[in-house]
């Protein structure tokens, strides 16, 4: 039974279940004030259900089980430890964010969220995938407006949803006219189907058109990236974070798998409009991220550049290619957890978001701003941070697929990057406080947010210099994809 | 005694900046006894090139007392050492020159060390370019001299010492800038710099073959100038002369002693050495542009001696003016080369180098006894010191001989010799440079008559300003030279022979 | 020997550093001390790499492989050879010396010794330190990359932070953007040669060893030498995109100044050799005549410049320019003595450089002023000081009996071996150097001191004569005895014809 492919296949969803569950019963159990426990219950939760995966659920040879539904592979694997990784760093920033980490539902909404993401990035069939599209942003559509009383954070919900379910809307659209096309909605038979129907190019072009509004929308590429600055802005910071790394992250998976699994043929054409995206995201996230001075607002346009980026590597369509997304996302998702981790401790003891705030902060609390300089370094695509490694790697990708144009408009966008990133540094070590009385005005961590941070720090270094076990895995993970 | 005979131009060359470095260590304050270390150190490369002056066979062809070791592999360079009549005189008068200096020197008091470390560094730069059988050491040691007398200027100099140094380094870098180009050439072409091989390969060169993509011909021209222009502006040859009266005027005196002392026979000994052997061809048909030049130096330098009214300037164009005389030399060997009067000429020439090398430190040196007691150097303020100053009178009127040509003094000789070679090859240019020869009487005589003649100046027969007779010390600075001075202009078969010998085998 | 001196020396700076942001912020002397025992154990290393170094076997020695990522071909290969054993022998020395100048004392606006967090300034330095040796060791592509961007994000916090107020947030950007994007460029031809040379030769590797066998094809090369030889060059300071150099080296704290003119500038110099010419020597040889233009233009614009400044540290700033420019032009030649001089010049100008910007530090912590009209004298305050400077100076100038000379000799005979012409425009460099250096050092140290510095200026303090005197020790010593170092530099030379095709 416990080694039967159906349910390893989908044992990690089923701890996450398993958490959830445990999370509602014992909940009204605790008081008020303990309420923010259930964070520790969540994250020990995920990182047990992470490590018995590990032992007990690795794929082998790429199989489609539960009912041709789900995809045991390396491919899914990889995402949804990834994604549990940082639903596990989210829980711990969330905790003590008083609005939202003292209620026990916001976990819930969490491990829901999560249990979405997780199956997005095993999808074998467009049904199962529109499911799990919708179990991953419903509740993110709640969690993002979640402080009731803040009015840009139930202004960012109410867009988000808004904006979510119309392209969701759309892509649905797309799935059912796939559907009458070829009559299946495996994945894997996909592909043979679309041959056999000699269809059309426009039609083929238009439908797969279709399909990516709604998955653009998740990955925030240009022009579905709209929603993402002020979203990212109005909702609580840790959520925002988690919304930023593996809500993207698992649209990349879906993203990834649909191109090259259920599109083949279509894909070598439609790399040339990917590409004009990858470059126009890439460009307009960066020069947008110029002007802003609300940090979160940066870093919203900063992933939308990020997306860009990761475009490359799906425009490369080959193996490295499809390596160099995973391996990425890998780094990015442990950058910008880290990333708005900082921002949310930073605002917790201060209440405040704007980049000037953050004069003097090197003297408050030296350790979160070397924590900083390691976030922002990483994602400018400096070594030893894994933005470096994972920048390269997308690049020569790039160029091994013949878009050396494309990586060369990719590099003069990191430099514009390298500004901004270094922009917000330059407040953080240079300028200081009004008074020059930093010592007066420290920063404390609390322990949650300590160990993710520090987790997450060590994680990006990590990934920065002893690279070769993370690119091999993210290798393996594509390999099952060809 | 073994390793002292085998290496003894090396010793000669680097001992006087070995002393220096051994001055550096030498405790703080104690001005004594770095002055007496100084002129105790520069006494032994002096008698180390008596050991080689005796030692020395003047008939014998070629270089002697030849020492090389591995430099600059990488380009071909090696420190290759050797001494043949032309240089050992040149040697001599640099090391009999350099502790006169700095026994002229013992009334400095201000930095005591760093002055004595730079007259050291000095000695070395000026005797590395004599012993040199290496172009590119004796491009090294050419621009070596420079530093140490730049900064001797620059920092115990007189009132315009700034201008005067920044000048002189600019100047003389600024023309050793071709010379270091054509040097560069050089060793490009034949991959490496030792002047016996270079001497043979250059002039065996195929008249015409291409070099560097240019014709032979051309090349060589251009080098030869590169070349000249860096050597005149040292020696100096008029036109190239402007930093020499500041130069000469703002140094300390005993800096002005080894400037037109020895530095300036650098630039002679260029010509010599270098120009032509290395440019014979090149050397006749310029020779008559550089007599010109010479001539132009003879009188010109002879007119602007007679007009100053500063005494130390008078003097510095006194050495434009002798050493015209040395290039009138020079310029007939390149025109006549091997006749008999070429090589009477060049005889001429050289011994002016060493005459005047004597004449003109002793020259500058009394000016300095005298500017050390007066503060003044302006003749006009001087008038009828004869009486008050004796001694000082007479041995100022000897010296001033010796630089018009008295017969009898070293002057007369080497002017002789440079008249009789020149006349039957350069005929205009020797009988206008005659003119010169008369104005340099005038100039001399009004020096002297300025100075010590005339109406006592009240001014310094009394009170403070009572004016001192030279002193002991002193009088050994000008001891050596007066008796040399003398020996040759009664006697001067010893240095002729070897100079003789010398330039017969060499031209 | 077995022993991994070459990956101890990399990674001794960035161990140091970590363990000094463990110190507490209070413990400033503990900072420093770490750091001295740090930079003087990385020194000696360095100091036995150099002379243990087999002349007669050259090549690449001290070798070191580690599989980093054997499916892309990344392994951490590193090895020394005769161009780069004496670069890294300089860092070690300008990190020792950097160290001693920044020692600091209770003083505020000082900008040599550095007294607020110098905690934060090692660890950064030393950070910094870890990617130059990196660089100059590397011999996989990838890994001279990560060590290459890992010596370019901390000039920017070092000058922003640390730096002179006027222009430190300016320069600080414009330093990091311009060699980034440098940077960047040159990787994107980097991962273009990579992937040819998998088509080439099968061999999926970053390795530049392996890469040396690559044979990429003519139009190949002279496609891709100019982005991959300017992109590092940017670094070299090569004109025209030397343009963020003085600004940067101005604004900078002394020791970092030091570090950037006297390493940073060879580290870029030194990839733009390794990575454009040692492996598209076609490419090369066909933009060769373009880099001679950049060079001799660097060369006698920089010096011109210089003339004219007003302000001490802008001069070394653009004397800094101009020598870069004799390196690159030493490496246009493509030829046996430029090579040879472009090797011993990027020592002898390191060392050179440091010195410089040592003592305008010096000067500026005492007079608070760097305006060469308003100092004046300084050599009756602090006289080893000056004499360091004349040293220095000399050298600038390429006075024969100092490294200079050694390193500039050469360069214009291999000059002189392509294009005449050239080496005629570039040596009026010479004589403009020689005329603001003698007349600046006349103002500045031996001039009339102003009256409000009379009695208020103090002399340099022992650690600061310690560094002047190493620093000198060097350029004398390669000056007199050109034996110390140009063998070994001759044997990387080899290589490189060997490479160019024994041109």
């Amino acid at each position: 039974m416990f080694t039967s492919t159906l349910f390893a296949s989908i044992l990690p969803e089923i701890l996450i279940l398993t958490i959830g569950l445990l999370v509602l019963v014992v909940e009204p159990f605790w008081k008020e004030e303990q309420r923010r426990n259930v964070g520790w219950l969540t994250a020990v939760g995920l990182l047990a259900a992470m490590v018995i995966s590990l032992l007990f659920a690795r794929p082998g040879e790429p199989i489609s089980t539960l009912g041709g539904t789900v995809r045991f592979d390396w491919l899914g694997f990889f995402f949804k430890m990834l994604f549990m990784f940082a639903g596990a760093a989210t829980a711990l920033l969330l905790m003590d964010n008083e609005k939202v980490g003292h209620r026990g539902e916001a976990y819930l909404l969490l491990l829901a969220s999560l249990l979405g993401m997780n199956l997005m990035a095993s999808a074998a069939d467009l049904v199962m995938l529109y499911l799990a599209i919708e179990t991953t942003s419903i509740p993110l559509y709640i969690l993002a407006g979640f402080m009731l009383a803040d009015d840009k954070s139930t202004e960012a919900g109410f867009k988000y949803l808004l904006f979510g379910a119309l392209t969701s809307t759309v892509m649905l659209y797309g799935f059912s006219l796939v559907f009458g096309f070829t009559g299946t909605t495996d994945l894997y038979q996909l592909a043979d189907m679309l041959k056999a129907g000699n269809l059309e190019l426009v039609t083929t072009f238009s439908v797969l058109a279709l399909i990516l509004v709604g998955i653009g929308f998740k990955v925030s590429i240009v022009p579905l990236h709209f929603w993402a600055p002020d979203v990212y802005e109005g909702s609580p910071t840790p959520v925002a974070g988690f919304l930023s790394t593996a809500s993207k992250a698992a649209g990349f998976a879906v993203l990834t798998r649909l191109f090259i699994v259920a599109f083949p043929d279509l894909a070598s054409s439609w790399t040339a409009v990917l590409a004009v995206l990858a470059a126009v995201t890439m460009t307009v996230g960066n020069l947008l991220a110029l002007p802003q001075t609300n940090i979160k607002r940066l870093l919203a346009f900063s992933s939308v550049a990020h997306a860009g980026y990761v475009l490359i590597g799906v425009i490369a369509l080959t193996q490295l290619g499809v390596a160099s997304v995973v391996f990425y996302l890998a780094a990015y998702i442990l950058t910008n957890l880290l990333a708005f981790g900082i921002v949310m401790a930073f605002s917790r003891v201060t209440g405040l978001e704007e980049i000037t705030d953050y004069a003097g902060m090197s003297r408050r609390n030296p350790g979160l701003a070397l924590m900083m300089l390691a976030a922002f370094l990483s994602l400018a695509g400096m070594p030893p941070f894994g933005g470096f490694v994972a920048k390269v790697v997308v690049f020569a990708a790039g160029v091994q697929a013949g878009y050396v144009w494309l990586v060369v408009i990719g590099i003069i966008n990191s430099a514009i990057g390298v500004y901004y990133y270094l922009n917000v540094l330059k407040y953080v070590y240079l300028y200081r406080m009004p008074n020059q009385d930093e010592e007066n005005h420290p920063v404390p961590l609390t322990r949650p947010y300590a160990i993710a941070l520090v987790v997450l720090v060590f994680g990006v270094i990590l990934i920065g210099t002893l690279f070769a076990p993370w690119f091999s895995w993210s290798d393996a993970a594509a390999l099952n994809l060809f | 005694m073994n390793f002292i005979d085998t290496h003894l131009l090396s010793l000669i060359l680097f001992l006087p900046s070995i002393a220096a470095i051994i001055i550096l260590f030498l405790p703080k304050g104690e001005d004594k006894l770095t002055r007496w270390f100084a002129f105790g150190a520069s006494l032994i490369p002096f008698l180390l090139s008596l050991v080689v002056w005796f030692r020395f066979e003047a008939g014998q062809p070629g270089f002697q007392f030849e020492e090389s070791y591995v430099w600059y592999e990488a380009i071909g360079s090696s420190l290759h050492l050797g001494v043949d009549g032309l240089s050992l005189t040149m040697v001599l008068l640099t090391t009999l020159l350099t502790p006169l200096a700095i026994l002229a020197s013992f009334s400095i008091s201000d930095r005591v060390k760093p002055y004595m470390m730079l007259f050291l560094f000095l000695e070395t730069g000026m005797l590395g370019v004599f012993l040199a059988l290496d172009l590119l050491i004796f491009f090294v040691f050419w621009e070596v001299g420079l530093v140490p007398m730049y900064f001797l200027i620059n920092q115990w100099g007189s009132a315009n010492r700034n201008y005067a140094s920044l000048k002189f380094l600019i100047y003389t870098m600024g023309g050793s800038l071709g010379l270091l180009l054509a040097v560069q050439m050089l060793g490009v072409l034949f991959g490496t710099y030792d002047l016996l091989t270079l001497y043979q390969r250059w002039n065996s060169l195929e008249p015409g073959s291409l070099l560097l993509g240019m014709p032979v011909q051309t090349v060589k021209t251009i080098a030869f100038w590169a070349f000249a222009i860096a050597f005149a502006i040292k020696v100096p040859v008029w036109p190239f002369h402007t930093w020499l009266p500041d130069a000469h005027t703002e140094a300390p005196t005993a800096g002005s002693m080894i400037l037109a002392g020895v530095l300036l026979k650098l630039g002679a000994y260029g010509f010599l050495r270098l120009i032509l052997p290395l440019y014979p061809f090149e050397a006749k048909i310029f020779a008559g542009a550089l007599a010109l030049l010479a001539t132009a130096a003879i009188v010109f330098g002879a007119f602007g001696s007679y007009g100053q009214t500063d005494f130390k300037r008078l003097v510095a164009y006194s050495s434009v003016n002798h050493m015209g005389f040395v290039v009138l030399g020079i310029a007939a060997a390149g025109l006549a080369s091997g006749t008999i009067d070429a090589n009477i000429a060049l005889n001429g020439a050289i011994l002016q180098m060493f005459n005047h090398g004597l004449s003109a430190a002793g020259m500058f040196f009394l000016v300095g006894v005298i500017y050390e007691r007066t503060h003044t150097r302006n003749l006009e303020e001087f008038g009828g010191l004869f009486p008050l100053v004796p001694v000082y009178g007479g041995i100022l009127i000897f010296t001033s001989m010796a630089s018009l040509g008295l017969p009898g003094l070293n002057g007369f000789i080497s002017e002789f010799l440079v008249v009789r070679g020149s006349w039957p090859i350069l005929t205009a240019y020797t009988a206008i440079s005659m003119l010169g020869l008369l104005f340099t009487g005038a100039y001399i005589l009004k020096g002297i008559k300025k100075v010590l003649h005339g109406p006592l100046n009240e001014h310094w027969a009394h009170g403070e300003h009572k004016l001192t007779e030279i002193n002991t010390r002193e009088v050994l600075v000008m001891a050596p030279l007066m008796v040399l001075i003398l020996w040759i202009g009664l006697w001067p078969g010893w240095i002729l022979n070897v100079i003789n010998k010398a330039v017969g085998m060499l031209f | 020997m077995d022993f991994p001196v070459l990956s101890v020396i990399t990674f001794t700076p960035i161990a140091a550093a970590l363990l000094i942001l463990l110190l507490p912020a209070q413990r400033k002397n503990e900072a420093r001390a770490v750091a001295l025992a740090a930079a003087s154990f990385a020194l000696i290393l360095s100091f036995g790499v150099y002379f243990n170094y087999d002349q007669a076997a050259a090549g690449y020695q001290f070798i070191e492989k580690y599989n980093w990522l054997p499916a892309l071909g990344i392994s951490l290969h590193f090895g020394v050879d005769g161009m780069s054993t004496p670069l890294v022998l300089l860092t070690g020395v300008v990190m020792f010396t950097g160290v001693l100048i920044s020692w600091g004392d209770d003083d505020k606006h000082v900008m040599a010794g550095i007294q607020d967090r110098p905690r934060e300034f090692f660890a950064f330095l030393f950070i910094l330190a870890s990617g130059v040796f990196g660089v100059f060791v590397s011999l996989d592509l990838f890994m001279l990359f990560f060590f290459y961007e890992i010596a370019v994000f901390p000039m920017y916090l070092l000058i922003a932070i640390w730096g002179w107020i006027v222009t430190r947030e300016y320069a600080a950007m414009k330093l990091t953007l311009y060699l980034f994007l440098g940077s960047v460029v040159s990787l994107v031809g980097v991962l273009v040669m990579y992937w040819v040379q998998y088509q080439n030769t099968g061999v999926l590797t970053f390795d530049m060893l392996e890469m040396e066998k690559a044979g990429f094809s003519q139009i190949f090369q002279n496609i891709w030498f100019l982005p991959v030889f300017l992109g590092f060059a940017v670094l070299g300071g090569i004109w025209p995109f030397h343009n963020w150099s003085p600004d940067g080296h101005v604004a900078a704290p002394t020791a970092v100044s030091m570090f950037h003119a006297g390493v940073l500038m060879k580290l870029g110099a030194f990839a733009a050799l390794r990575v454009g010419i040692m492996l598209l020597p076609q490419g090369a040889q066909s933009w060769s005549w373009l880099i001679m233009t950049f060079a001799a233009i660097a060369v006698v614009y920089g010096a011109y410049i210089a003339f004219v400044q007003t302000d001490f540290k802008y001069m070394v700033g653009f004397s800094s320019v101009s020598h870069m420019g004799l390196v690159m032009l030493g490496f246009s030649t493509l030829n046996r003595q430029g090579l040879l001089g472009a090797g011993v010049q990027m020592f002898s100008h390191g060392v050179m450089t440091a010195l410089f910007f040592a003592v305008v530090g010096m000067i500026y912590d005492r007079a608070h002023t760097r305006e060469i009209p308003e100092l004046g004298g300084m050599n009756k305050v602090m006289p080893f000081a000056a004499i360091g400077f004349i040293i220095g100076g000399l050298v600038s100038m390429g006075m024969p009996g100092f490294s200079g000379f050694i390193a500039e000799f050469p360069i214009f005979m291999g000059v002189w071996g392509r294009q005449w012409l050239v080496a005629v425009i570039a040596i009026i460099s010479i004589i403009i150097t020689a005329g603001y250096i003698m007349r600046n050092i006349g103002q500045v140290f031996f001039g009339n001191m102003p009256e409000k510095f009379e009695g208020h200026l103090t002399d340099v303090t022992v650690l600061d004569k310690i560094a002047i005197t190493t620093l000198c020790l060097f350029m004398i010593l390669i000056g007199l005895f050109p034996g110390f170092m140009v063998p070994l530099v001759q044997t990387g030379v080899e290589n490189i014809l060997r490479l160019l095709g024994g041109a």
